[in-house]
């Protein structure tokens, strides 16, 4: 369960990688959670789409990610840190339309090397960082109007 | 045009996610790549997709979506139905390809009726 303190809220989550059936989980709880907090509806709806870009790609590609949510005045911040076989080049994998997805992820529309491109559209600062057999680490952040 | 009026016009078998058929549609997306849809489609718009698995409730629910239909009268499978009606996101399907019933939901859309 979260925490709230004076305009400050955190909650982490677990995603299981290899698990399409329960892909979209964590990022509806986000938008419910952001919902519930009173933030501006465009704000969440970017905050949903980037969340389940990555959660996507942990369940495409990863053994499984721990996803921190953090609500600061001013921002949403969500970390996707995930233990996995990692991305040789950043550089590609960020290119519209590349993709190392198999058949199986491809079949149901996922795969289309978009993912990335949504995250990074969708978000008003992302990093990534990737360690080959060690796993990734995004970081997005989305900005709110400061009240 | 709500969705309900959509379906009637177009003769649209409704697969579930009744209550929500008053919902208004404020245009559409037609496609089969999960996150086109997430980037390109936008809130109220009814998407026109060949993807039946559950995938797809999660992603028209993410972007508050008006509602999906299902092409070549695709069956949705059944997590993909039990999830829309938990979720309230109406499934529809038709017997057109995509090419014709994105045309026919356009005409109802732009034809100002």
């Amino acid at each position: 369960m979260g925490e709230t303190k004076a305009n400050l809220y955190s909650e982490s989550f677990q995603i299981e990688g290899g698990n399409f059936n329960s892909a979209g989980i964590v990022s509806t709880s986000i938008k419910s959670i952001l919902k519930k907090l009173g933030i501006p509806g465009d704000i969440v709806r970017k905050a949903a789409i980037v969340s389940y870009e990555a959660e996507i790609n942990v369940v495409s590609y990863a053994k499984k990610a721990v996803v921190n949510l953090t609500v600061k005045p001013g921002a949403v911040l969500i970390d996707v840190i995930d233990e996995g076989q990692g991305i040789p080049n950043i550089d590609l994998a960020m290119q519209e339309g590349y993709s190392t997805a198999d058949h199986r992820i491809r079949e149901m529309g996922f795969g289309a090397g978009m993912g990335l491109c949504n995250i990074k559209n969708y978000s008003d600062d992302f990093h990534i960082a990737s360690e080959v057999g060690k796993g990734t680490h995004l970081k997005m952040t989305i900005q709110t109007p400061s009240t | 045009m709500n969705i309900e009026a959509i379906g009637a016009a177009l003769g649209l078998e409704v697969k579930c996610g009744r209550e929500s058929l008053g919902k208004n549609v404020t245009g559409g997306y037609t496609g089969d790549l999960l996150s086109d849809v997430m980037g390109n489609a936008k809130e109220g718009y009814i998407w026109i997709t060949r993807q039946v698995h559950q995938n797809i409730v999660a992603v028209a629910s993410l972007k508050e979506l008006a509602g999906i239909i299902l092409i070549n009268a695709c069956e949705p499978a059944r997590e993909t139905l039990e999830k829309a009606e938990a979720e309230k996101i109406p499934i529809l399907v038709s017997d057109l390809p995509a090419f014709e019933l994105s045309g026919r939901i356009y005409n109802l859309l732009t034809s100002g009726s």
